[in-house]
């Protein structure tokens, strides 16, 4: 193990359990930028320098900014003054080290694992483009639907879905108008819709 | 310990400490901080197994986590959508306060 991957070893384990433990939340997300930037030294360490800079572009780029994001649009960037942990947090502490005991005995005890690395395949975006689109295409189709769709059904859940209120003259006008001339349902379905937004 | 150990206990570890945020805080968004955690441990795991393996020109553990980055993307999109929801509804993100399933 060389002393580059051990000190990004622990600078990443220390953010996460940073993220884990603070008390403010603004705090957390931050610590855990911190976190999957090491994530993304690690894939480098191991020559895998597409999947270094996906995680880069999308962790920090994008999920970091939808976490702070929701921590802002949920109002809870003040530190709490109430305990953070839930009530039963030494079952799952508990719980947590078990499993890293399991998975640490397994990775120490293991036979057979590969004692040194082979040489450096040759992990071009040319290759990874090559196989994206030969053999891995009909993943990668079902990933572009399934990334539309949670995307779609992201903006739909989040989307304000209370009717307008009873006093909002918009609501009243199309309302009127429905009445009058039925052939103005459609336009009224989409006014509802468009001033719930 | 050889360098794939190292790369194992790091991942183990990782997983470990996301289960614990995931499981013990309150705050619902430190939940989902904690499940985007074990998932990055498991990719770390799969470009290990990739890089020490004996067959790394195949780029197989790399396609799994290009594939398993996306996934996570869509994931935390929806369950951010869901926090912000339950939040209008609640007034409130900690995930002890909401008990009931009908609104």
């Amino acid at each position: 193990m060389s002393l580059p991957f051990i000190i990004i070893a622990f600078v990443t384990l220390f953010a996460a359990a940073a993220a884990m433990s603070l008390r403010n939340l603004v705090h957390c997300a931050l610590s855990l930028v911190v976190a999957l930037a090491g994530l993304a030294a690690l894939y480098l360490q191991l020559d895998a320098q597409f999947v270094g800079f996906a995680q880069i572009l999308v962790y920090v780029g994008a999920v970091a900014i939808l976490i702070v994001f929701a921590v802002l649009l949920t109002r809870s960037d003040a530190t709490p003054n109430q305990a953070i942990l839930a009530p039963g947090w030494i079952v799952g502490i508990a719980v947590s080290a078990v499993v890293f005991a399991t998975l640490g005995w397994a990775a120490l005890n293991s036979p057979g694992l590969p004692k040194q690395m082979p040489p450096a395949p040759e992990a071009t975006v040319k290759n990874i483009g090559d196989l994206l689109m030969t053999r891995y295409v009909l993943p990668l189709e079902v990933i572009g639907l399934l990334l539309t769709a949670a995307l779609i059904g992201a903006v739909i859940i989040a989307m304000r879905d209370d009717a307008p209120k009873p006093g909002s003259s918009r609501g009243n006008e199309a309302h009127s108008s429905m009445k009058l001339e039925p052939p103005h349902v459609g336009c009224y379905g989409s006014g509802k819709n468009g001033g719930g937004i | 310990m050889t360098p794939l150990q190292g790369c194992l206990l790091v991942s183990a570890l990782l997983f470990a400490i996301g289960l614990a945020g995931a499981v013990t805080r309150r705050n619902a968004i430190l939940a989902l901080v904690g499940i985007e955690l074990m998932l990055n441990a498991a990719n770390l795991n799969f470009i290990a197994f990739w890089r020490y393996g004996p067959h790394p020109e195949a780029l197989t553990g790399m396609m799994v986590v290009i594939f398993s980055i996306a996934i996570a993307a869509a994931e935390a999109a929806v369950g951010l959508a869901l926090i912000i929801a339950i939040y209008r509804h609640y007034k409130t993100a900690n995930l002890d306060e909401m008990k009931n399933l009908k609104g």
